[in-house]
């Protein structure tokens, strides 16, 4: 902490905040959803702790995105594949566990495998069975796939859109790929029909409460490394590479170096979100790698505000809600509203909700004119 | 003298008029017709080798009811006829004439039976039959049907047919039918080796597969023959494997050709301004669904000039998108200037909003996009090549769309313009150039062309709201890969992107050709990170 007299972790308000937040959702939502009956006014019901689940699980991934993107200036367009692949190791688990209560009693095989006249489990199947591997597998396949890509991007200073155009063609190529029947993970309908996980029934309310405490967890987890790293030394270097790479470089710093680790880092927070976000809603397919989710991925973190960490789950959860809202309520209006967002956070928020906060309460900053100044300096820019 | 040459002319004159009624083998055909109906399989196969003997095309009808199961015989008189079922009667008419023999019960007739084997050689031999037809697709298609049968009851009609033809192609693929029947008929190694020389000049799969049955069946214990089969095999599967190629190139320029149109738009925007638009594949969208409008106000009022319809569109689809390309730039993006990162989030949402309108206005399911008459069709070859006429358009109009980009860059006052402030925006406004102004009229040209590449869209692919999410990736990789700022990197990034991808295809499968393709870009970019033909300099590093 060499840059400030404040703890990395006290002096951050918003992170206080919403650090007390998860702890209040991790104990409060499973005993109002557990401990009340149904008749009971603040009952939370079941589809609701899913619900609040799933978000948590985006609000990690979103977290994930702003460490690599608020800190690091790496506009990834492909962090669903991370988010996928964690998902992905996880749902290989539940499909073990599933052993031989499939629909056709296979005690070796997934259904699909039968389904497909396959014979025995392909190499990359052997060890799920295992939780403590399949763990594994959850943070080192992002993790390792992250450090390839990294390295090679990195390294050769693939930097800005071509980087974020590439990443975009990673998991577009992922996609492609796990569609395919004879790569071995379901093709088109992906995993789904899980049993229980670690010997409980995935439908029992109370390990669907578990699972929701585990999502709050994680995500003030990630918030404490992420908190950790931004508000270390490294951090500090993250974000003059964010802001004059050139310089950072000509100062001596490794700048791919410090790049890879925050992209790997930020890949295996992804796969964990994955892991925690397939049991609570009971399927994985290879829609989780379709490009446009990856986008809709920058927008959660742009709208609660980039470089912040907090703002990026503040963000996840409130546009996650909306879209929940409005897809129930006006469907045809959603995608409307979605590309609103995108064009208003970009052009009046560009520090999204977070940054607008205090500009509200304190109008001696004029940060609202500084925000209008955008339109009129249109004109003064400079040539690239 | 003179009335010897009267009566001789008068004879003539006779002989020709009557000569298609009172055909001298009329009666035999009735009988060799009845024959039809022998009791064993054998009686009938050599009924219908001596039908076919005579090579008389009235015997069509007979052998075409025989192989549909429609011949039956009279239980009264043992006649062959013709029966139709209708309701619960068959309805009867002569096999040669074709006249109605009035209805009978199922009780009075008996079916013809047929076996597969029968079956084969009356589809040969009325492939045969119809060898003399003065239609010259029926022709072609009987010689077909002749070399599938491969049976040697139509040696004759087959000689009487080569020279007749005066086609020298279609004579080429008869004379061809003739070797493959021969081949496997005749016992003299050198006239089977006169065979092969002829078929091995015809590289087409049949003759392939007929060849290897050869080596495989009569050439097996004829050392010198198996030599001769073989180097014909040979000769045929090299020439095969040529026009496989060809096909292969085709397919390659085709897709790069879309391609090339898809993101030649996008290498304006992109490469000469630097701002990612990825609203772009919805001008595609926006132009193909101005075909759609157009056409149908070309159906309700103007039917009749249908076929000019795309020649109205395409114009209008450059206007439409333009305009919501002058718009989108005037609207959101010149806020946005050197913030490429939030520029491409922006042009993001404004594809979803105008994904949604579309949807919102036009439904979200595929409409239909006519073709015009001359872009139906293809050029058919032998070898089994098949080029369609719309996408050998479509490429001819992409190379036209890039030669007029070009020549509006290099040649036009605004191109130059355009250059400038690419080049030094600052100066150029101290030049007196609007730089503004010339900003938006670039995205309105690269929005503009990308409406015309949705005009050639419609054409080949579904014209539904997503029509543009499923070009924006591939376009993004051509011009990456061709490198930023230059036209011709787009161009070969476009074909050999196009190539690459029909080559692997029938290697590695459509799905896994096309991941491989991105892996390679994705590498690629790693080697060369600003393209195949990258801009020098120190604008670059910005």
């Amino acid at each position: 902490m060499t840059h400030g007299k404040s703890h990395f972790l006290l002096g951050d308000r918003g992170g206080l905040v919403l650090l007390a937040s998860l702890a209040v959702l991790a104990v409060g939502v499973p005993a109002l959803n557990l401990g009340l009956g149904p008749e009971s006014a603040l009952h939370v019901p079941d589809y609701m702790v899913g619900l609040l689940g799933k978000y948590l699980c985006f609000a990690l991934l979103a977290l994930a995105l702003d460490l690599v993107w608020g800190y690091a200036g790496i506009l990834s367009l492909g962090h669903g594949a991370f988010f996928a692949l964690g998902g992905y190791a996880m749902g290989m688990h539940l499909m073990r566990e599933i052993g031989d209560r499939g629909v056709y009693g296979n005690p070796d095989l997934p259904d699909f495998m039968v389904f497909l006249n396959w014979q025995e489990l392909p190499w990359y199947w052997h060890g799920f069975d295992n939780f403590g591997f399949a763990m594994l597998m959850v943070v080192l396949v992002p993790g390792v796939l992250a450090f390839v890509f990294g390295w090679f991007a990195f390294r050769s200073r693939v930097t800005g859109v071509y980087l974020s155009i590439i990443t975009q063609a990673m998991t577009f190529a992922l996609m492609l790929a796990f569609f395919r029947n004879d790569m071995g993970f379901g093709g088109n309908n992906g995993l789904t029909d899980f049993k229980d996980i670690l010997g409980h029934d995935l439908q029992d309310p109370a390990t669907r409460a578990v699972l929701f405490s585990l999502s709050a967890a994680a995500v003030g987890a990630a918030f404490v490394i992420g908190r950790f790293i931004t508000a270390s030394r490294l951090g500090r270097v993250l974000v003059a590479i964010r802001d004059a790479e050139g310089r950072a470089r000509f100062l001596g710093y490794r700048v791919e170096y410090y790049k890879l680790f925050a992209w790997t880092v930020s890949a295996m927070m992804a796969g964990v979100a994955g892991a925690l976000y397939v049991p609570q809603v009971g399927i994985i397919n290879p829609g989780e790698f379709a490009p446009p989710g990856s986008i809709e991925i920058v927008i959660w973190v742009a709208v609660g505000g980039r470089g912040t960490l907090y703002g990026a789950v503040l963000g996840a959860v409130l546009v996650n809600y909306a879209k929940t809202y409005f897809t129930g309520a006006l469907p045809e209006l959603w995608l409307f509203m979605l590309g609103g967002l995108f064009i208003a956070t970009t052009l009046f928020l560009p520090k999204g909700i977070v940054g607008a906060l205090p500009m509200m309460t304190d109008p001696e900053r004029g940060q609202w004119r500084k925000a209008l100044a955008v339109f009129r300096n249109v004109g003064k820019r400079k040539a690239s | 003298m003179k009335a010897i040459l009267t009566l001789l002319v008068a004879a003539l004159v006779c002989a020709l008029v009557a000569a298609p009624g009172a055909h001298a083998a009329e009666p035999d055909l009735t009988e060799l017709i009845d024959g039809l109906a022998a009791k064993s399989f054998k009686q009938k196969t050599a009924a219908v080798e001596r039908l076919a003997a005579t090579g008389d095309p009235r015997a069509v009808p007979a052998l075409t009811a025989m192989l549909e199961g429609r011949l039956y015989t009279l239980r009264t008189d043992g006649r062959v006829v013709v029966a139709e079922k209708s309701g619960g009667v068959f309805v009867l008419a002569a096999p040669l004439t074709g006249e109605s023999l009035g209805q009978a019960v199922k009780k009075e007739i008996k079916k013809v039976r047929v076996n597969n084997r029968l079956r084969g050689l009356l589809r040969g031999v009325l492939g045969g039959l119809t060898l003399l037809s003065p239609d010259m697709d029926t022709r072609r298609a009987a010689v077909d049907s002749v070399l599938k049968a491969r049976d040697e009851s139509m040696l004759p009609v087959l000689e009487k047919a080569i020279s007749a033809e005066r086609d020298a192609d279609l004579r080429g693929r008869m004379e061809m039918a003739r070797a493959a029947i021969r081949l496997f008929s005749r016992q003299d190694p050198d006239a089977r080796r006169t065979d092969l020389e002829i078929l091995s000049g015809h590289p087409v799969p049949e003759v392939r597969s007929l060849l290897a049955e050869f080596l495989a069946g009569p050439a097996r214990d004829d050392p010198a023959l198996v030599e001769a089969g073989e180097e014909a095999l040979d000769r045929v599967e090299r020439s095969l494997e040529m026009w496989e190629m060809v096909g292969h190139l085709y397919r390659g320029l085709s897709l790069g050709s879309v391609l090339l149109l898809a993101a030649v738009g996008l290498a304006i925007t992109f490469g000469v301004m630097g701002v990612i638009n990825m609203a772009h594949g919805e001008m595609v969208m926006l132009g193909a669904y101005t075909t759609f409008m157009v056409q149908e106000v070309f159906r309700s009022s103007f039917p009749g000039a249908f076929d000019y319809s795309i020649l109205v569109a395409v114009p209008l689809a450059f206007l439409v998108a333009g305009a919501v390309g002058v718009a989108i730039e005037r609207g959101v993006i010149r806020f946005l200037y050197g913030r490429p990162l939030e520029t491409l989030l922006a042009t993001w949402g404004i594809s979803l909003i105008l994904q949604q309108t579309v949807r919102a206005i036009f439904g979200p399911t595929n409409r239909e996009v006519g073709a015009p008459s001359w872009m139906s069709g293809a050029i058919e070859t032998s070898t089994g090549l098949v080029l369609t006429y719309n996408r050998l358009w479509i490429i001819l109009f992409s190379l036209a769309v890039v030669g007029l980009i070009a020549l509006v860059i290099k040649k036009t006052a605004f191109g130059l313009q355009m250059r400038s402030v690419t080049q030094n925006r600052t100066m150029a406004a101290s030049m007196g150039i609007r730089a503004g102004w010339v900003d938006a009229m670039t995205f309105g040209l690269g929005s503009g062309v990308a409406g015309m590449a949705g005009v050639a869209l419609s054409q080949i692919d579904n014209v539904s709201p997503n029509l543009g999410q499923s070009y924006i990736i591939d376009s993004f990789m051509v011009v990456v890969f061709g490198g930023v700022g230059n036209l011709w990197g787009t161009v070969v990034g476009a074909f050999s992107l196009g190539i690459a991808n029909k080559f692997l295809e029938p290697l590695s499968g459509a799905v896994l050709g096309k991941i491989l393709v991105l892996v390679a870009i994705i590498l690629f970019i790693q080697k060369r990170p600003r393209g195949l033909f990258a801009l020098k300099g120190r604008a670059v590093e910005t």
